[in-house]
């Protein structure tokens, strides 16, 4: 980008500086989720602040994305508080209304596993639809800054394709310039390469570090280890529903304190 | 052929393509639009998790394919008089095909908008959407097109169903063969003609449905 160019990929607020402020934008306390007999989640608490990268890495079945979605209202909690910013707080235990899941997911923007793009409308009314048909801002202002996003991510040219006409990291670069447009205070990514093509993984994760790097707030549920511990500020690794171990990635990747921890990431690292 | 045959099914066929024009075709059309505004409502409802809009919908689904088609345009033609409510031919007829369309529409919509993928509502609730936004906006139009073949099916029926009407007395392709039938004695000719009439409305209905079915294929989630 040549200087003197508008930064649509701005982080709402601005840069923040590398590593983040004080200042939190999600704060979670006792996420509880139980399917029946089997409890999902317990007690998770997560806390992230501004400009900072929160990995959350674990097992299948682990409860890891149950605990993303419950970010943005996508899973309801049976218990637990999550607040985002310094104006919206969701009480699940008490029973969040329509309104207040609204207002949080208002606040985040998500990237899906499976790009979830929609099949019927092309790349650029992918991005529009929830700036122009939700938050009701002008077409025209909303277009430009789509067709900046994708000239950004490289897909420009692709501004009129239907999605079934693009490659799976086409799709999911998509996917991020649709969660960007919305300008959310917070990113949400789960497991955004686990369905690509090994070598499509790189294009998209060098895009989410670029993100990172420009100083916004995300939460990543990811297996992949290595880019964690490039990108993320913390580390928390979740296994049966509960948090088992957290703090700086180097520490938690390479010298886990738990016996749980050390066998996930070495299976991880060493397959066979 | 003989002569008199051929002279018979030239003269007979304008009556009988008049019918279908004037009679068959708009009562299938008027049918299967209010039958599909029927459809969607009841498919909704039977959708909903609020067992007092689900309970009506599966009766009202029960009640249409459980019972023939003639046994409900006689009710509301022969049997509503008695209770006061007298309908004319035509609009009986349309209530009937209405009612009955709704029923059967009513399934294949619900289970195409089962169709469309989880992860659409997802996306659809992640830009901020409301329910019935995305209902709108995303669900349908994708349901909309895995809906297109068996909609074509019962539209199809529909426009074979209408010489029902015959019975109550509507002017339409089948009473009009009936009719000069009776009055020339070539059944078999009267018939076959008319059933030839009828064979190439859905013809013409079958390649509009492929046509539609490609026009729409962009629609569907890969």
């Amino acid at each position: 980008m040549s200087p003197g160019d508008h930064d649509v990929l701005e982080p709402p607020g601005g840069h923040a500086p590398p590593g983040g402020t004080g200042e939190p934008v999600l704060v979670v306390e006792g996420l509880g989720k139980r399917f029946g007999d089997h409890e999902v989640l317990r007690s998770v608490d997560l806390r992230v602040n501004r400009g900072q990268v929160l990995a959350l890495i674990g097992p299948s079945g682990s409860g890891k994305t149950t605990a993303l979605r419950c970010l943005n209202g996508l899973e309801r909690p049976d218990t637990g508080t999550v607040r985002v910013g310094s104006d919206v707080a969701v009480d699940f235990a008490t029973g969040a209304s329509r309104t207040q899941v609204a207002a949080l997911r208002d606040r985040s923007a998500m990237v899906f596993q499976h790009y979830n793009l929609f099949p019927h409308k092309t790349v650029l009314e992918n991005v529009l639809e929830g700036p122009v048909v939700v938050q009701r801002r002008p077409r025209a202002e909303v277009t430009a800054e789509a067709l900046e996003l994708l000239a950004r991510v490289g897909l420009a040219e692709k501004r009129d394709a239907y999605p079934f006409e693009l490659s799976g990291g086409q799709q999911q670069r998509v996917g991020i310039v649709r969660a960007l447009a919305l300008r959310p205070t917070l990113l949400l990514f789960d497991e955004p390469t686990s369905a690509l093509d090994p070598e499509l993984v790189g294009d998209v994760l060098g895009l989410i570090k670029e993100l990172a790097d420009e100083g916004w707030t995300m939460v990543i549920v990811t297996h992949e280890l290595q880019f964690a511990r490039e990108v993320a500020h913390e580390v928390v690794f979740i296994d049966e529903g509960a948090v088992v171990e957290r703090g700086h990635p180097d520490q938690v990747l390479r010298a886990p304190h738990e016996e749980r921890t050390r066998q996930f990431v070495q299976r991880l690292l060493h397959p066979f | 052929m003989s002569p008199d045959t051929l002279e018979l099914v030239t003269e007979s066929l304008w009556p009988l393509v008049r019918g279908a024009i004037t009679g068959t075709i708009p009562l299938a059309l008027v049918s299967f639009a209010l039958g599909l505004v029927i459809a969607l409502v009841i498919a909704l409802m039977r959708l909903s998790r609020r067992r007092w809009l689900s309970a009506p919908a599966r009766a009202y689904v029960s009640v249409v394919r459980g019972t023939p088609l003639l046994v409900q345009l006689f009710v509301i033609f022969f049997g509503l008089p008695s209770v006061g409510v007298v309908i004319d031919p035509w609009p009986s007829a349309v209530v009937a095909f209405s009612v009955n369309v709704g029923g059967y529409a009513a399934e294949v919509i619900r289970a195409a908008i089962l169709s469309v993928p989880k992860g659409q509502w997802e996306a659809a609730h992640m830009v901020g959407m409301s329910h019935g936004v995305a209902l709108r906006r995303i669900i349908l139009p994708q349901a909309a097109r895995v809906s297109v073949p068996p909609l074509s099916n019962t539209f199809i029926s529909l426009v074979k169903d209408t010489s029902l009407a015959s019975v109550i007395l509507v002017t339409e392709l089948f009473r009009e063969a009936q009719q000069i039938a009776a009055f020339s004695r070539e059944f078999m000719v009267l018939y076959v003609e008319a059933a030839a009439i009828y064979w190439v409305i859905c013809l013409v209905l079958s390649a509009a449905q492929g046509r539609l079915e490609q026009r729409l294929d962009r629609y569907v989630a890969r």
